[in-house]
């Protein structure tokens, strides 16, 4: 193997960041030009691979972006008249995008500032008819720019099946004949939920590792909040999105308090608040009253958001304003029932009216099978036996809820919280 | 990561040259441009020194200094806070400002190890 020169290798990481920021906008012009995220990835790949070969020995050039889209540009040209030509003879092959094509010509179609092709991208990306792994995949390759070995490390699962897993929804959205476009209206009402699941699960994945050695993965948070922030400047006008941004942001502003120093979790109300983070907190606040500025009642994303500002304006986790986080509960279980919300909105109960009151409402959910499985079930309600003094029943559910859980140092901290109760009921 | 990105200017102590439209109209463009890729979480543009103070710490003592401070070369007039994935990312958005003079200086904040 031989050693790249210093220049080589500062044009190969400077490629690298180049990527990064344009590699969204080129895949989004050159699918709209070319109808399907798979080709267009193709294209934007092979522009990629001539910068690599070429820029280290030309330098990087003044543009890089335009350089990049230009180079693809050629290619789909190319390739659009390839099959333009297959189409003449077999026009049975004839797809509808490409009659779009020559109303408009590929040359004008690749140009223009790219906001509308980027957010194409992203409902192709995040498409209904995926699954939800393969959307996630196929958002974080195509828009956050991120290799396959990047997602399969941020999820723990093989290279060989994110990659797989990238394939298919590609050819998924080829056999479903998905349209490159921008829904709006109803459609848009209609496929913005899928979008914006995607982007939370990306998060959520960051932010409560589900499975492995670290309690929380930063980068994924930063993935999702970029995506989130980049959304809401795309369609300013959907409450929704800054619902869901205000969330994140929020939420991550609580990210360095929610570990402790030997990489163990800290809940919410032992966090010490003044590490969190201020900037993120106002920036949260400020979505939040974007989202509850615009027209409609609040969606689950506002809602939930709402919830996460009602911690993060208590200067003390006693001054919680409980009750109002109860009443936001209710409007989430309205709007969108789980057993899941049921739990959380139980804690709330709990908190604002006394742990007898928070226990009746999780006893309700034992039989519930969505949460046969859920460790925070036996924690939640470990936690409020262990308030009613019921410490051994406590203990118990405690070694039940470490049981349940993926996560190593979460199991850990429940095997502490069991411990905890015996020796209380030792000493009781 | 997170970046703050300072803006430094020479010569700060003489009234600052106010800026052309079409530069302030470029910068708008850039900096909308940044907004709307997600980089820019923060941003500040700062008053000239001469309406700034400094206090020196010696011990227990405390001594104000009214600015301007002229014996500084550099001095700090703007930050952005960005959020970038790299130092190398940082570079190629400032690449692509239209400044043409001054000197940009980019620090990492210290952060949650690991992020």
């Amino acid at each position: 193997m031989t050693e790249l020169s210093p220049a080589a290798t500062e044009a190969h990481r400077a490629i690298e960041a180049i990527w990064r920021i344009e590699s969204a906008r080129l895949i989004a012009g050159l699918a709209r030009v070319v109808g399907d995220i798979g080709t267009a990835e193709e294209l934007a790949q092979d522009a990629l691979v001539a910068a690599l070969e070429q820029w280290p020995i030309s330098g990087v050039p003044e543009k890089p972006g335009a350089w990049l889209m230009g180079t693809a540009r050629h290619h789909a040209i190319d390739l659009l008249r390839r099959r333009q030509t297959l189409q003449r003879k077999h026009e049975e092959i004839g797809r509808d995008i490409q009659q779009a094509q020559e109303d408009t010509g590929p040359a004008s179609a690749i140009d223009g500032d790219g906001g509308d092709d980027l957010l194409g991208l992203i409902f192709m990306a995040c498409h209904p008819v995926l699954s939800k792994d393969a959307r996630v995949a196929l958002t974080l390759r195509v828009l956050g720019g991120l290799t396959t070995e990047e997602i399969a490390r941020g999820f723990l699962t093989p290279v060989s099946t994110i990659a797989q897993r990238i394939v298919r929804a590609k050819r998924t959205l080829t056999e479903a004949h998905a349209r490159f476009e921008v829904p709006d209206g109803a459609e848009r009402a209609a496929r913005l939920p899928s979008v914006l699941e995607v982007i939370y699960l990306i998060f959520n994945e960051g932010y409560s590792a589900t499975a492995g050695e670290d309690l929380v993965r930063p980068a994924l948070c930063e993935e999702a909040l970029r995506l989130g922030r980049i959304l809401a400047e795309l369609i300013p006008t959907e409450a929704e999105v800054h619902g869901l941004v205000a969330l994140m942001e929020i939420q991550v502003s609580r990210l360095r308090s929610r570990v402790g120093p030997s990489g163990e979790p800290v809940l919410l109300l032992d966090q010490d608040r003044a590490h969190w983070d201020r900037l993120l907190i106002s920036r949260g606040l400020t979505a939040l009253e974007r989202a509850e500025g615009l027209a409609g009642a609040m969606g689950p994303y506002a809602l939930q958001a709402a919830i996460a500002a009602c911690h993060a304006r208590a200067a003390t986790a006693a001054e919680t304003d409980w009750p109002r986080i109860v009443a936001l509960y209710d409007a989430v279980a309205q709007l969108a029932p789980s057993p899941v919300v049921e739990l959380n909105r139980a804690v709330a109960v709990g908190m604002a009216f006394g742990p007898a009151a928070g226990l009746d409402l999780v006893d309700a959910l034992v039989q519930e099978p969505a949460l046969k499985a859920y460790h925070l079930l036996p924690a939640v309600r470990g936690e409020l036996l262990r308030k009613l003094g019921r410490s051994e029943e406590a203990r118990a559910e405690f070694e039940r809820a470490a049981s349940l859980t993926q996560n190593v140092v979460e199991r850990k901290l429940l095997l502490r919280r069991a411990a905890e109760c015996t020796a209380e009921r030792m000493a009781g | 990561m997170r970046v703050l990105v300072l803006a430094k200017e020479d010569h700060q102590t003489q009234a600052a040259k106010p800026p052309t439209p079409e530069a302030m109209a470029e910068f708008q463009k850039f900096n909308e441009e940044l907004v709307k890729a997600g980089v820019v979480i923060g941003d500040g543009r700062l008053y000239p020194s001469s309406q700034g103070k400094r206090m020196r710490f010696d011990g227990k003592k405390r001594t104000v200094i009214d600015g301007p401070f002229a014996e500084t070369k550099e001095l700090v007039a703007g930050y952005w806070l960005w959020q970038v994935r790299s130092m190398d990312e940082a570079l190629e958005w400032l690449k692509r400002s239209p400044f043409d003079a001054g000197t940009y200086e980019i620090r990492q904040i210290m952060e949650f190890e690991g992020m």
